[in-house]
Formats: structure tokens, C-alpha cells, sequence
């Protein structure tokens, strides 16, 4: 069984801060992390390699410094991490990210075929969960989205447990598919010490824009993106209500009375 | 892109044999556009038995409704309905496509953006329209809320965009309205679908109603410790509300996940909405904000909370609420007397 999982390289939006002169971002001394709902893909594939025997590779798309997040995936127990990488990606929005990344994973699957290919649930940073469909789509592959349990894997078919609004779809797919994977899929394990050391030299292999076939440079980067960001603003203010006064006591025969007054009390106590 | 593109629909999702509450929103938004732009509104509904449901689009504001009713869109998934999408979108070039930012939603919207090579905005909570140019301007927040985008699909048709469910206003339905309902086929045979759904269980996830709650009651890190937390659940008790947790309650293990209300937990509406000890981060007000009447207490008179509350107390949540709870108490105790009277 061969998984491939991308993995994506976001600042940790716990810390980020904003100008907010100008709405834009500020990236100083915002730490970078592996997507946490990738790290878990990760994790999940080295369950699946531990029970099934296979490979599990990584592959990211981003500059340089990505590098870390491969190491990362290394250190949870990856098997080879590919990181493609050139000003010609740059800009990309969802529909080139996963035309650029769909590339890379035809090529990988040329010398070691595709069983399975995993993605997070979304990115925090971008947030849009629009990547995984989008290359599931162009491979030809089904996707399933928002997977919180892998149930059953043979060698032809999985049995996956797909998170709705409101309960689980039960769901088999044929192989080679690409599923989204939920946080609570798993619990990230500590890293095995052999793995750790591996990690620390571990280097992927990077690819330009020359080293993948059939590219269409059209399709790629800020021109093979359909949207662009217009504006950016502060989410609107909403506009405060009254203060009560007093005593807690006397704040809260207030409150009573304007609850009364404005017939809100029979919402209590209804269910 | 071409000049024919016209028209905005609506995705009409279903969910256990009735229109989703979302997609209902999405036609009161859809509406605005489509009077603006002056082109039809269109609601596009796929699935196994449910031509019916077009009697649902329609008084709530479609001019049209396309249906594609077939065994094989029995329950969602995601090749099917593409099909299906694809087929219609491709035979009538609409200019706009909105759709639920739900799990089936956002799948579906993700796969035909790249099967029509066309841009796809995500999660939005505005909606807007550039006359002019007939660009249709969806901003969403960014960045964990800290930050809103407005986000444009300049040269390429349709647009589309998912929006969040509860954000937009559904219009009141008029059942007298009339609309044009056009049925094609899908030429897709079960063999040929690579998934199948073996099961659907309703529920177990979410042991917590908080979307459906007319009153909850919110309690954040304010409250000080597990303890004092438990004042919460006790005012949600005396007025029979649903308890809910900012992040930071949850991640003190006072209260488990999924009662956390905010962008990584639940969007509620309630009528009324207690947040007491919260200090009313983007990412926990984008969750509530478009509660009905908010009540706030803090100790902080400068907390951002009351800046989208109703009503504001300012002062100490463990002295505050024992009182409202007495007071609570009493009333529904009148209440009561007077309505066995
Ligand atoms: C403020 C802002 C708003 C944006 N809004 C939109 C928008 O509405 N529509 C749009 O099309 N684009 C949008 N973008 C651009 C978008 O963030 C980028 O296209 C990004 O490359 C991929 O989208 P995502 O972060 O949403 O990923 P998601 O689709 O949320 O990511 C899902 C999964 O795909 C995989 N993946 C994604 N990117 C990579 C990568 N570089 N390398 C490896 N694996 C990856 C990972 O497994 C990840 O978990 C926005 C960007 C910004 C800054
Ligand atoms: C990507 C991202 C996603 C997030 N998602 C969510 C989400 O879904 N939901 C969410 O809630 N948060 C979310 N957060 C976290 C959010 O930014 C805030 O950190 C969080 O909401 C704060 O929780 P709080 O109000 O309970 O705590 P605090 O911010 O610590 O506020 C405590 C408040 O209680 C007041 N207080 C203290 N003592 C008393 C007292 N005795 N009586 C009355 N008032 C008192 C204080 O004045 C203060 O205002 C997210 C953050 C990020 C970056």
C-alpha cells in the first residue's frame, strides 16, 4: 500500500498578528507549522502502514524553508518526502495548488503507483478544504471528505467513516482514492527516537517546475488563478446595547424587567 | 468567459427529505443579487424523490427550479452529483452558483470549481455584488477571523462561492409566487460509481443541541476554575438552556469540545444568548454574534463582548449569577402560580 499525503506548510494562526493600518498580515516572529490536520494524515498513514505493510511518502508544495514540515512528517513516521518548489507556483489559489500538486503526484505514481492519497481537512491558514477535492477530481481518483475513521482497508477496496452535519455516513471506496482527514481521526504519537535522529537529516527531493511532464505554465501560480484577493478590511464592528447599572442585584431586577417587558421569558424552560 | 453566462442559483442541498435551512438563506441572499443584476434565480436540486421539493424553492424566492431526480443521487456523493452539477451548469452557463459551506456543500462545490476550471470562494459571511462589472464580491474572514477578505473571480464563469449556513437571511416564503420547474436526466449507471454508502447514522456525533437551542448559555475562561464553571450549568438548568464553552473554557477541560460555540466550534442562533466570563474574541463572536439578544457579563468594562451585546452587566460572573439564578428561579416559580391559576 503506497499513501501519499500533502502536507502544507501554514503560520500558526494562534499567534498571528495583523497591522491593522494596513489589514495585511504581519509574519514577524509568526512561528511556521505543519498543518495540524496534515500532521494527523500523516499519523494515520503510518497506522495504515504499520498493519498493511507499504510506504508512506509526503509531499508539499511551497519555498524553500517547507523542508520543515517534510522533516516533520518524517519524524511521525514517513517513509520519503518530495517538496516541490519554484517562483512559478507562487500566487497560486486553490484551483493551481491543485493542479501543481496533481503534477507531482502523477510523477511520483509513474515509479511507485498510488494507492491512497491523503489531505487535511483544510489548511488553517487558507482554510478553504477545496485542494483535496480538486485534485481528486483532476487524478480522476473519488474523493471523500471529513474522514474521522478508516474502518477497514483491503487491497481493492477502504471503508471509511465520512462526519455529516449531523451524524456519519458508513462509505466504501474502490482503490486508488483520496480522502480529507478530520482531527479526531487519531491522537498524534510521540516521536519515536530512531525517527527523530532520521528526521534531523533527512533531505526530500525537490522538484522545479522543470522536473515535472506535461505542464501547462498557464495553469500554475497568481495566472492560473481564477480569484483574486480584492480587499482586505477589519471584520465589521457590531454595534454595542446598553449597560446596565448598580449593585449585581439591582443589574439583574433590570434585566428581568426588560426580558419581561420585551416577552423573552417564555423561551425559558421550553425544552 | 462568455456573454451568455446569466443567472444565479442556489444549490439546494437536502437533508432527511427537506430543503437544508442553508440553502433556504442562500435563496434570500440570491434574491438581492439576481434583483440587482436583473437576470432569474434559480434553485438546482438533485436527488432521488424529490421533484416535490421545487414547491419549497420557489415561495422562497426562485424564479426557476432544475431538477435532476435519480436513483443514483439517493444519498450524497460526490461523482454522482458532480455529474449531475456539471451536466446543468454546462447546458445553462449560469453566472453566479451558491452553495451551503455544509460537508456536502463544500465537496461539491470544490470538485466542479476544478471540473469547470473556474474560482471557488470559501466559507463566506458577506455577499456583495459590483453592479458595474458584474463581479460578484464574497468576503470571508481570514486568518483565524483576525482579518476579513473580499475575494473576486474577475475572468472566469460562473463564480461561485460557499457561504456559511446562519449568516444570510432567508425571506419570508410566499406561497403565491410561481416559478418554472425544468427536469433533466443523468446518464450514470450505479456500476459505474466508484463509492457506494453502506450506512447513514444520524446523531451520534453531536450529543449537544446547541443549534437547534433557543437559549444558551455561554460560559468562558472568566469563570476562574471547573467549580465555579458549574454556576453555568447551573442558570442553564433553572431556564432549561443549552450550556456552551468559548475555546479556552474547553481547552481547561471545564467543558468538553463539543459544546464550544465559534468559528472552530458551532455558529448558534439562539433567542437569547448568555456569555458570561467571555471576552468576546472574532473567532468566538463570528460563532454568535447573530443571536437574537445577547446578555454579557464581565468584570472588564472595556471587554469587546459588549460590543456586540444586547445587554451588559459589568461586574464579578461569581457573584452576578448565583442573583440571576435566584431571580430566575422566583419567576418561573410566579410564572408558574399564575398559569395553574
Ligand atoms: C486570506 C486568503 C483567502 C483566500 N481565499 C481563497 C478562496 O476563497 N478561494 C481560493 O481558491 N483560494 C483562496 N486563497 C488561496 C489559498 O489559501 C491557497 O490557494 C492555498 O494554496 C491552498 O488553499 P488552502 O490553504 O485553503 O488549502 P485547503 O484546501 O484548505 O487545504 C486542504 C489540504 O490540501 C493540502 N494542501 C493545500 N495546500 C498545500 C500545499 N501547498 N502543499 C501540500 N499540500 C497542500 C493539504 O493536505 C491541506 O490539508 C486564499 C488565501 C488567503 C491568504
Ligand atoms: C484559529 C482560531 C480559532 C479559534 N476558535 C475559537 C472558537 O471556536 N471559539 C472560541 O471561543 N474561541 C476560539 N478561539 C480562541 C479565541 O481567540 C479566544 O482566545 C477565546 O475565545 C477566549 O476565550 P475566553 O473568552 O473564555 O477567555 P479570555 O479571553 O481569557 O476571557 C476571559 C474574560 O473573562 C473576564 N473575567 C475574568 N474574571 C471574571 C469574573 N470573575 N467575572 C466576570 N468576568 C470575568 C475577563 O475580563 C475576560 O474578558 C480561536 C482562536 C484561533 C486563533
Amino acid at each position: 500500500m503506497h499513501i501519499v499525503v500533502c502536507v502544507k506548510q501554514v503560520p500558526d494562526t494562534k499567534v498571528i498578528k495583523i497591522n491593522p493600518k494596513t489589514n495585511t498580515l504581519d509574519r514577524r516572529g509568526v512561528p511556521s507549522i505543519i498543518n495540524p490536520y496534515d500532521a494527523h494524515a500523516v499519523q494515520e498513514a503510518v497506522h495504515l502502514k504499520r498493519q498493511h505493510g507499504g510506504k508512506v511518502s509526503v509531499l508539499s508544495m511551497g519555498p524553500p524553508q517547507a523542508t520543515a514540515v517534510i522533516k516533520k512528517s518524517i519524524e511521525i513516521g514517513a517513509d520519503e518526502g518530495y517538496l516541490i518548489s519554484d517562483r512559478a507556483f507562487a500566487g497560486a489559489d486553490t484551483l493551481a495548488t491543485s493542479y501543481a500538486l496533481t503534477k507531482a503526484l502523477e510523477k511520483i505514481s509513474k515509479t511507485s503507483p498510488i494507492d491512497m492519497v491523503f489531505c487535511g481537512k483544510h489548511a488553517i491558514d487558507g482554510d478553504t478544504g477545496q485542494v483535496g477535492p480538486g485534485i481528486a477530481k483532476r487524478l480522476d481518483i473519488p474523493p471523500i471528505t471529513n474522514i474521522s475513521a478508516i474502518t477497514k482497508v483491503t487491497k481493492d477496496y477502504v471503508e471509511l467513516q465520512r462526519k455529516l452535519q449531523d451524524g456519519y455516513a458508513h462509505i466504501r471506496s474502490t482503490l486508488p482514492c483520496l480522502i480529507t482527514i478530520e482531527k479526531e481521526i487519531n491522537e498524534i504519537e510521540y516521536a519515536p527516537f530512531p525517527n527523530m535522529l532520521k528526521a534531523v537529516n533527512y533531505q526530500p527531493v525537490v522538484w522545479s517546475i522543470d522536473h515535472l511532464e506535461d505542464v501547462d505554465r498557464k495553469q500554475l501560480g497568481l495566472k492560473g488563478s481564477p480569484t483574486v484577493v480584492g480587499k482586505m478590511f477589519a471584520p465589521p464592528k457590531q454595534e454595542g446595547g446598553h449597560r446596565l447599572e448598580g449593585t449585581p442585584e439591582e443589574q439583574v431586577v433590570q434585566l428581568v424587567e426588560v426580558l419581561k417587558e420585551k416577552q423573552y421569558l417564555f423561551h425559558f424552560n421550553k425544552g | 468567459m462568455s456573454e451568455e453566462h446569466r443567472g444565479i442559483w442556489v444549490f439546494a442541498e437536502v437533508i432527511d427529505g427537506a430543503i437544508a435551512g442553508v440553502s433556504l438563506e442562500l435563496l434570500g441572499a440570491g434574491r438581492e443579487l439576481a434583483d440587482k443584476l436583473d437576470v432569474p434565480l434559480a434553485g438546482v436540486l438533485l436527488g432521488e424523490n424529490i421533484t416535490h421539493l421545487s414547491e419549497q424553492l420557489i415561495p422562497y424566492g426562485a424564479d426557476e427550479v432544475y431538477i435532476i431526480d435519480d436513483p443514483v443521487l439517493k444519498d450524497y456523493r460526490t461523482e454522482p452529483f458532480l455529474a449531475g452539477m456539471g451536466k446543468l451548469a454546462r447546458m445553462y452557463v449560469p453566472e453566479i452558483i451558491l452553495y451551503g459551506a455544509t460537508p456536502n456543500g463544500k465537496d461539491i462545490a470544490s470538485a466542479i470549481a476544478t471540473d469547470l476550471k473556474t474560482g471557488l470562494t470559501a466559507d463566506c459571511t458577506m455577499l456583495g455584488v459590483d453592479i458595474e462589472n458584474r463581479l460578484l464580491e464574497a468576503s470571508r474572514p481570514a486568518f483565524g477571523g483576525n482579518i476579513m477578505a473580499t475575494i473576486l473571480c474577475k475572468k472566469h464563469r460562473p463564480q461561485m462561492a460557499t457561504v456559511r449556513p446562519k449568516v444570510m437571511k432567508a425571506l419570508q416564503p410566499d406561497p403565491a409566487r410561481k416559478g418554472m420547474v425544468l427536469k433533466e436526466k443523468l446518464e450514470m449507471k450505479e456500476a459505474e460509481i466508484r463509492t457506494k454508502v453502506l450506512e447513514i447514522i444520524k446523531g451520534p456525533g453531536k450529543s449537544v443541541d446547541l443549534e437547534g437551542a433557543d437559549v444558551i448559555v455561554c460560559g468562558g475562561k472568566g469563570m476562574g476554575d471547573e467549580q465555579a464553571f458549574q454556576l453555568i450549568h447551573q442558570l442553564a438548568d433553572t431556564i432549561g438552556a443549552s450550556v456552551g464553552g468559548t475555546r479556552d473554557a474547553v481547552e481547561a477541560r471545564w467543558i468538553s469540545h463539543d459544546h464550544q460555540v465559534g468559528q472552530t466550534g458551532e455558529t448558534v442562533t439562539p433567542k437569547i444568548y448568555f456569555a458570561i466570563g467571555v471576552s468576546g474574541a472574532i473567532q468566538h463572536t463570528v460563532g454568535m454574534k447573530n443571536s437574537e439578544l445577547i446578555i454579557a457579563i464581565n468584570k472588564d468594562p472595556d471587554a469587546p463582548i459588549f460590543d456586540v451585546a444586547t445587554y451588559g452587566i459589568v461586574g464579578d460572573a461569581r457573584e452576578t449569577v448565583p442573583v440571576m439564578i435566584k431571580a430566575f428561579e422566583e419567576l418561573l416559580r410566579e410564572n408558574e402560580v399564575i398559569s395553574h391559576a
